[in-house]
């Protein structure tokens, strides 16, 4: 695979120094969505965010035959947006570079609530688990199919921005751990933190949603065997 | 004392709050032989840790549907006319 990349990239980039502007467009509409993802990581807006994104397509067009092909194009294409957007973002004190801003949100934080598990000196099963996950009532088209797209949706939001941008990449955009890797310049390990306590963060708030309804869904359960035992009784009766 | 606890109290058994902390490493397929064949003996016996694998595994690269919209399609044609007479101009 890797070498069909770079494949791939040599004749993208062999196009675009052609003056192909079908193999531009490409790039383009292949590339921007997770770039305006990667740019609001350092501009305080969508609009901003888009701004930077068209400049760095502006760049590119410009600095084509500068291109070595040491780095993937992807990767070329993504630092230039990053140099651009940190230097836009610094005007508003933003320009952290990503791999500090990945250290700063790995606090340690567990990937489940500690209060589930039995305590660490559990005669028999310490660090077990005290109350298990359910089995979620996924529908079959999947979990963003139903109610819980919301759900999902307000969590990955909700999450730290190295966090989010990785989950993002990864989940959303189908992006490889090695090109999330090259195109924010952090480490296997810090990508993987990442996507860990992204993932289980939202794997919580699912699993808060579901464990709402079954609640309710208990009770319905209840009522509804109330009603038969009652109907039970009428019709003996 | 039943067997089964026995088994689960090897000193070499994995904790389940230990477990949910190595998911993700073994999902990615990083997560050394040896450390593999500790979490499956104990995903053998625990029903928890199991639909826990079985959840985050749903969210692995799961959610293609909520992609954003990319740029407008104004930007995004004046790019390429752009790239027209940059390249041809």
């Amino acid at each position: 695979v890797p070498r069909a990349t770079a494949h791939d990239d040599e004749g993208l980039a062999a196009a675009l120094r052609a003056g192909d502007a079908d193999a531009f467009a490409t790039l383009v509409d292949r590339q921007s969505r997770a770039m305006i993802r990667l740019a609001m990581v350092y501009v305080p807006s969508r609009a901003a965010a888009e701004e930077v994104v068209q400049e760095t397509w502006i760049a590119v067009m410009r600095g084509i035959d500068g291109f070595e092909g040491r780095a993937s194009l992807k990767t070329w294409v993504f630092r230039i947006l990053t140099n651009l957007a940190m230097r836009s973002g610094a005007r508003e004190r933003r320009s952290v570079p990503f791999s500090a801003l990945a250290q700063a949100e790995d606090t340690g934080e567990p990937a489940v609530d500690p209060d589930r598990f039995l305590p660490g000196d559990h005669a028999l099963f310490p660090g077990h688990w005290a109350v298990m996950p359910a089995r979620w009532p996924t529908p079959e088209e999947g979990l963003l199919a139903g109610e819980t797209r919301g759900v999902i949706v307000a969590a990955i939001a909700a999450l730290p921005v190295a966090q989010r941008t990785v989950i993002a990449l990864r989940d959303i955009e189908g992006w490889s751990s090695e090109e999330v890797c090259e195109a924010l310049e952090i480490s296997a390990g810090n990508q993987r933190i990442l996507l860990h306590r992204a993932r289980s963060r939202v794997r919580s708030a699912i699993e808060s949603y579901y464990g709402a309804r079954e609640a309710i869904r208990d009770d319905a359960v209840t009522a509804e065997g109330t009603g038969a035992t009652a109907k039970q009784e009428t019709d003996s009766a | 004392v039943t067997p089964d606890v026995l088994v689960n109290s090897q000193a070499d058994d994995l904790a389940c709050n230990e477990v949910v902390e190595m998911i993700t490493d073994y999902l990615e397929g990083v997560l050394p032989a040896a450390e593999v064949r500790r979490l499956e003996r104990h995903l053998a016996t625990c029903p928890g840790c199991t639909e826990y694998v079985e959840q985050m595994r749903a969210l692995a690269g799961s959610f293609q549907g909520l992609a954003e919209d990319s740029l407008p399609a104004a930007m995004r044609d004046g790019l390429i006319a752009a790239f027209r007479g940059f390249r041809n101009g």
